[in-house]
């Protein structure tokens, strides 16, 4: 279960509203590296994952990504504030606002709707460790990319901790690979499936007996 | 030294950033105990602020309402407003 605290992991306090920004920005909400498919995505793998430590870290890093939906929205929502109709023309946010007003609703920066298809959850631990490290760097190049196009030092603030944090879930992810790569017979990590085949890992089964 | 509230929502931000980066660390590090013992320091630091924040101010949390007259959970700014930060 969770529990909501009544507060932002970071603050978020922007002055003025950029609409034009808040198009881009919103792709990490909704978007192919955005914030909902990294939280869904370690959500759902984590059950599968063969050792306890790495259950736990995919639990908590996938909290931390709906605390990050958050963030994301919070920044999006300040940006759209009192704008007008000659303001949302103007910016092309009309396209958004026609269907959506000023809510929150996941999709990506052009427009395209949040999908599940956008993450994987294989129930194979390298298979989803290897995935979950290349979304943490997905979403650091993403934020690169707003980075490259705020100007507003309000803005810049929380993305650029935003951005820090897919550094440190790789570094974590990492570790949580090398862990399941060291519970296996170090010369042949992929012989066996370590969330579907009870034995594999110190106890080989059969089938790499000859290594 | 009496903190505005916040300040006080600031320094509890601080603590509860400490002890989520040191929960992941914990998770990969399980016998680091530099970590535990960070861990543990920032929990009692936090949980004063949080103590102070909730008489004070009202709760983070649904569970900490203390006030036998009224149900202040449904109180604004909620977090994702300007003015909450």
């Amino acid at each position: 279960m969770w529990i909501y605290d009544k507060k932002l992991q970071y603050p978020v306090h922007i002055k003025n509203p950029n609409p034009q920004m808040a198009q881009i920005i919103m792709t990490q909400i909704g978007g192919p590296d955005g914030e909902l498919g990294a939280s869904l995505r370690y959500l759902n793998q984590r059950y599968t994952m063969p050792t306890d430590e790495i259950k736990g870290l995919l639990t908590d890093i996938g909290t931390e990504e709906l605390a990050h939906i958050e963030m994301v929205s919070a920044i999006v929502y300040q940006l759209t504030r009192g704008l007008t109709p000659e303001e949302l023309k103007k910016s092309g946010f009309d396209k958004y606002f026609v269907d959506h007003t000023t809510a929150i609703y996941p999709a990506s920066a052009s427009g395209v709707p949040f999908t599940a298809a956008y993450f994987q959850s294989k129930g194979d631990a390298f298979a989803d460790l290897t995935e979950d490290m290349a979304a943490e760097q997905k979403a650091r190049a993403t934020y690169d990319n707003i980075l490259r196009l705020a100007d507003d030092p309000d803005v810049i603030d929380p993305i650029r901790y935003l951005r820090q944090r897919e550094i440190v879930h790789f570094q974590r992810f990492g570790e949580a690979m090398r862990m399941v790569q060291d519970r296996l017979n170090s010369k042949n990590f992929y012989a066996c499936n370590p969330s579907f085949e009870k034995k594999c890992g110190n106890h080989c089964p059969n089938r790499c007996k000859h290594h | 030294m009496m903190h505005n509230q916040n300040q006080l929502l600031r320094m509890i931000q601080k603590y509860d950033f400490a002890l989520y980066d040191l929960m992941l660390y914990l998770d990969t590090h399980t016998q680091s105990r530099e970590a535990l013992a960070l861990f543990d320091k920032y929990r009692s630091q936090r949980q004063q602020a949080v103590d102070e924040y909730t008489k004070r101010f009202g709760s983070l949390q649904a569970i900490q309402n203390q006030n036998p007259n009224q149900w202040e959970w449904g109180k604004g700014p909620f977090p994702w407003e300007r003015e909450a930060n």
